[in-house]
């Protein structure tokens, strides 16, 4: 299966670390033996926006799943950061938001209590947050436009507000590559200029995005590159 | 009431277990497991008829069988296997079944019965089983206390928690092995059949008013020890069984606390019950199965 490739715009011209955030060679990937996708072949640099679409069933989430390690890579090459993924171990430097609001909810969380565990991978088991930490949780909050909820229940807040709760739990990792699965779908617009001005802000400090898109909407002024993938024979 | 050695020493183990019990039930309601305890106090049942028939202490004996049973629930749990639900009643009925059957082949003439483990037996505590019990309280507190921020995590959501590269399965076993200890630890208090009342209900009752999560776990421990103190006391005076008594409270404050929200919000359907379900991203296997 070959990828498409569409240039919009050249990525931001910031010092970077390395050459690849994240690297996709011939990459298969899916649940037991069925794989959804296979073929995959991809590369994002550092400061880059990447847009990840195609028709439902192409296997976009399985593609964002299989990188982070929750589907099975079953042929290919990972690398994230020049590390194969497997020997890969600094989770801290990934975020990730997940399509849907996964959060169970049966004991009450507050919104701050939610972001705060995305600043976990930074921390050892036994180590207390610092003022570094809630810093971090704070620049979090106020990017993707929660400043003032952080008191709230996560259960109080509307649909588009917990998706931004969800990627302000990715930002307060400090990610330098942040993957985001359909953060916009079932949002309203004001919101999702929201999730647009936050990526564009992260992408300028020189961290990578891809971001599976089913609608581009606002989000289409921030993303440097496109990816389609074909939806034939894809199962997932 | 305090004249008696036999009631001190009860009501300190009814504190150590008021404590304990709620700060690891706060995680299972959160995790949807809320009654896991139960089938591990069935499992625990077996440990206890096998060491007083080994004429070896029942309480480590239990705590080894809880122990080996909260692994292989976790063990089967992260296979995500259809048929892990189906194991998992074979275990925890097969757990209570092998105790009934093999306490009837203890020695004459052994002093405690069944029903001192099945219903709780909290007068009959000596003061080697409060040493006992203060250390696997202590253990249980410096978990679920020491690494709740992990914890929390987890069982907020464990698909993020293993994205984010935390040790989930360890943390899951961890859990389960401190849910296995605190089962032990309230059997002689409450009772196998009603452990699981002290560890969720007090949970509950913070799910209610709570407004953080941090906030429903030192709720729901001061809800524990209130109660447990309590129904201990009352079951003094009362001359009814501790268990019993104990976990009737926790249900009478449940009871309070839901008719006193429902009055002040004027609606029973506000609040932490109208959180959306999970709902698992298309295309994985299964959901989370529950114990029983």
């Amino acid at each position: 299966m070959l990828l498409s490739t569409r240039p919009r715009r050249a990525p931001a011209a910031v010092p970077v670390a390395c050459d690849s955030a994240l690297t996709v060679r011939g990459g298969a990937f899916g649940h037991g033996r069925d794989a959804a996708i296979t073929g995959v072949d991809l590369a994002v640099r550092p400061g880059e926006v990447v847009a990840v679409r195609g028709p439902n069933g192409a296997g976009k989430s399985t593609l964002v799943r299989g990188v982070l390690g929750l589907c099975e890579v079953q042929a290919g090459e990972v690398r994230l950061f020049d590390v194969p993924r497997a020997r890969f171990r600094d989770w801290h430097r990934v975020g990730y938001v997940p399509q849907r609001h996964t959060v169970a909810g049966s004991v009450p969380v507050t919104v701050r209590e939610l972001v705060s565990s995305g600043r976990l991978g930074r921390l050892r088991a036994w180590q207390r947050f610092g003022e570094a930490d809630r810093c971090a949780v704070d620049c979090a909050l106020e990017s993707a436009g929660l400043a003032g909820f952080d008191r709230r229940l996560l259960a109080e807040l509307s649909g588009g507000q917990q998706r931004r709760a969800l990627l302000a739990r990715a930002l307060a990792g400090d990610p330098e590559l942040l993957l985001l699965d359909e953060p916009t779908a079932g949002v309203d617009a004001a919101s999702q200029r929201v999730v647009a001005g936050t990526l564009a802000g992260l992408a300028a400090t020189g961290a990578a995005v891809v971001v599976v898109l089913h609608e581009p909407g606002p989000l289409a002024d921030v993303v440097t590159r496109t990816v389609t993938l074909p939806g034939a024979g894809a199962r997932c | 009431m305090l004249s008696y050695e036999f009631m001190r020493l009860a009501l300190a183990a009814a504190l150590l277990v008021g404590l304990t019990a709620p700060t690891v039930g706060v995680y299972l309601v959160q995790r949807r497991l809320s009654l896991i305890g139960d089938g591990l106090g069935h499992v625990a049942l077996l440990g206890v008829a096998v060491g007083l028939v080994t004429r070896s202490a029942p309480v480590l004996t239990a705590l080894l069988a809880t122990v080996a049973g909260a692994v292989a629930v976790e063990v089967l749990r992260a296979r995500r296997s259809a048929s892990a639900d189906v194991a998992l009643a074979i275990m925890f009925y097969g757990g209570l079944a092998g105790g009934v059957v093999v306490v009837t082949r203890a020695p004459a003439g052994t002093p405690i019965t069944l029903d001192s483990y099945l219903f709780g037996a909290l007068t009959t505590t000596t003061r080697g089983d409060l040493v006992l019990f203060a250390v696997m309280a202590v253990v249980v507190l410096a978990v679920t206390i020491g690494l709740g921020r992990s914890l929390f995590t987890v069982a907020l959501d464990e698909e993020h928690a293993r994205a984010s590269g935390l040790p989930v399965l360890g943390l899951n076993l961890l859990l389960a092995v401190v849910t296995a200890v605190t089962v032990t630890l309230s059997m002689r208090v409450l009772g196998l059949l009603l452990i699981s009342g002290l560890m969720v209900l007090p949970a509950g009752c913070a799910q209610l008013v709570a407004r953080s999560f941090r906030s429903s776990l030192v709720i729901a421990a001061l809800i524990g020890v209130t109660v447990s103190v309590g129904g201990t006391a009352v079951s003094f005076y009362a001359d009814t069984p501790s268990g019993g008594t104990i976990v009737l409270m926790a249900v009478a404050a449940y009871a309070v606390l839901s008719i006193a929200r429902m009055a002040r919000r004027g609606s029973p359907r506000s609040g932490p019950d109208v959180v959306p379900a999970p709902v698992r991203p298309v295309g994985r296997p299964g959901g989370v199965p529950l114990p029983r």
